[in-house]
């Protein structure tokens, strides 16, 4: 059984960092990070550059719980993060949530929407609360 | 000074409050494609093209012109902050831009480019004036035996002297002649295959818009997705009292280096760039810094590229040669409204001429304004998806083709030269001397047809003028020179970062 994070180099993916990790430590779990992009752009922000998966890793690596990072290029991305719960037998799967204005509601669709409504599994959804940054 | 008054009349002209929009229009729009890997000026204008229908001569060219100098600036954004040169003439500057970048000296990299371009770019306008009547003057007194020698040169020098192989140049450029030699015009049908549809030849604009934009999307639509590039971030470009001291002697020598390149037939801004970038290694007083990061090496290629954008339009307006791609849509652009290019240009049509160089220094001085304050929110581009990008490239290009003449099988035509792109990317062929090819094929017919008619079919006519016979025989020894080298060391094995350079 694992703890999935979805995870993104902003404020979002590091308080879903911040509870995943929690969570793994508590449920005696497999930490998996993902952290994917659909590489259709030249640059994609949401997407961990070298140094900060290096960080990431290195953050990893001091947790007392297993873990592993998902770092790909997929079609999809909330598909993504759940074939990886669905393949590692998610117990839960934590993702930060990102206020959207009602013209992007209208316009955008919603990977954290889509994750709750198709997963199998819990999902916790968080936002941004000054809980501890494991990266810094 | 007779060319400084008809300078003064052309800024009357281009600073009316619709030239002005459309020069600031030009510009934005230039920046942004030139930021945008894989988009480039010629691509852009292929696909502003039908706006010569409803606009008019000044104005077109007026943006024309701030989208080809705006190419040039932005490619370099991309370059530093991305290590991706978003133009063919940004390569030499990606490598000690993007080094700086990372040192976080991105800033200083985007103002001493910035700076650099526009100081290249007032300087290379200043040189065009001075030059380019001059030049239009002895041109027209030649005659049609050495223009064709010229229009051979032409095809020559961008086909054998640009570019990684000669082979695939040529193969480019015979591609582009026999797409030239499609119709009926000489009153011969030659490769119509009996449609009737052919019969008036291959619209350039419809043969444009398919190498450049669908080719382009096609190719993008093969190699979708892609690993995202790493953008390392920047605030306000800005440069300290030793910038400065470093900078400004390197943007002169680039300048001297790219505007005669640009200004010869075998125009193109990577040998000046190139060139500037190895002389400001070897001149430097920070030999140590080069390859970590050294601003002379941003600072002169930088120069270099903006001096040769400015050197082309010498033989785009004097001669009517183009010698790159962009240059060689906005000579379509030109003929489109019907205008005669050539030397004669300078004569028949001084008011468009002159109030096209005025823009192109109130355009320069817009892009160093824009381009300073501006270049957080140019970056932020880069993170358009593709897939909306190029949707929208195909739509305008469908539309682009079918406005032409109304027909569906422009449509056809589009279709199946683009897959010719496509190819031609994935090939590795320049596409360059096939567009030049298009255009300049059926001029070349011309001018011969002309001299074998006034020589009543004597075809030593041909060399009959001194400036001919001296074309002929620097293309003889160009010729042998290459033939020579290529005899004396083993063909070295093509590079693999050939294809990136397809984009020119």
């Amino acid at each position: 059984m694992t703890v999935v994070v979805m995870y993104s180099p902003d404020e979002f993916g590091r308080v879903a960092l911040s509870y995943g990790a929690t969570e793994a430590a508590r449920r005696e779990e497999r930490l998996v990070v993902v952290n994917p992009t659909k590489g259709d752009s030249y640059v994609d922000s949401k997407f961990a550059g070298g140094d900060e998966l290096a960080k990431l890793r290195a953050m990893l690596e001091r947790l007392d719980v297993e873990s592993e990072v998902l770092h790909d290029v997929v079609p999809d991305i909330a598909g993504a993060v759940l074939h990886a719960a669905s393949t590692t037998g998610a117990s839960l799967i934590v993702v930060g949530i990102r206020p959207r204005t009602p013209v992007g509601k209208l316009l955008l669709g919603s990977v954290a929407q889509r994750l709750i409504l198709d997963a199998e599994c819990p999902v916790l959804s968080v936002k941004p609360d000054g809980s501890e940054d494991l990266l810094t | 000074m007779d060319s400084l008054n008809l300078l003064l009349d052309g800024f009357g002209q281009a600073l009316t409050i619709q030239n002005l929009f459309y020069a600031v229009l030009g510009v934005f729009l230039g920046t942004a494609v030139g930021v945008l890997p894989g988009i480039g000026p010629a691509m852009t204008l292929a696909l502003l093209l039908p706006i010569t229908y409803s606009v008019g001569p000044d104005s077109a060219l007026i943006m024309f012109a701030g989208i080809y100098y705006g190419g040039m600036y932005g490619g370099s954004t991309t370059s530093i902050l991305l290590n991706t040169p978003g133009e063919s003439s940004s390569v030499v500057t990606a490598i000690e831009g993007n080094k700086m970048a990372k040192k976080g000296r991105a800033a200083q990299a985007l103002a001493t480019a910035a700076i650099g371009s526009f100081v290249a770019g007032t300087i290379g306008t200043l040189l065009l004036v001075l030059f380019a009547p001059s030049v239009a003057g002895q041109v027209v007194k030649l005659g049609n035996p050495s223009n064709f020698a010229l229009i051979l040169l032409a095809l020559f020098a961008v086909t054998a002297v640009l570019g990684t192989s000669r082979l695939r140049g040529f193969i480019a450029l015979f591609l582009g002649l026999a797409i030239g030699l499609v119709g009926g015009q000489t009153g011969q049908s030659r490769l119509t295959f009996g449609n009737p549809l052919l019969a008036d030849g291959i619209d350039i604009v419809v043969v444009a818009v398919a190498i450049f934009a669908i080719g382009e999307a096609l190719w993008v639509a093969a190699h979708l997705r892609r690993r995202p590039l790493e953008i390392i971030p920047v605030g306000q470009p800005w440069m300290s009292r030793e910038d400065w001291g470093r900078s400004w002697r390197p943007w002169l020598r680039g300048t001297a280096f790219g505007f005669p390149f640009g200004a010869l037939p075998a125009g193109g801004a990577e040998i000046p760039t190139f060139l500037s970038y190895v002389t400001e290694r070897k001149l430097s007083k920070h030999p140590e810094e080069f390859g970590k990061g050294a601003i002379e090496g941003v600072a002169g290629p930088e120069a270099a590229n903006n001096a040769s954008a400015a050197g082309t339009l010498v033989p785009l307006l004097a001669i009517g040669l183009p010698t790159t791609a962009t240059a060689a849509i906005m000579l379509l652009a030109i003929q489109s409204y019907g205008i005669e290019t050539g030397p004669q240009l300078f004569k028949d049509e001084p008011d468009l001429v002159w109030a096209l160089l005025a823009s192109l220094f109130i355009g320069n001085t817009l892009l160093l304004l824009l381009n300073l304050p501006l270049a957080p929110l140019w970056a932020k581009l880069l993170q358009i998806p593709r897939p909306y990008l190029y949707a929208g490239i195909l739509f305008f290009a469908s539309l682009g083709a079918y406005s032409v003449s109304f027909q569906p099988f422009d449509l056809a035509i589009l279709l199946v030269i683009g897959l010719l792109g496509l190819a031609m990317r994935r090939f590795g062929l320049p596409v360059l001397p096939l567009i030049i090819g298009v255009i300049l094929g059926p001029k070349l017919e011309e001018q011969l047809t002309t001299s074998l008619q006034i020589s009543s079919g004597d075809i030593s006519t041909l060399w009959s003028e001194p400036v001919a016979v001296i074309v002929y025989v620097f293309i003889a020894l160009a010729l042998t020179a290459i033939v020579v080298s290529g005899l004396r060391k083993p063909k070295p094995e093509a590079s693999l970062n050939e294809k990136d350079e397809v984009n020119a």
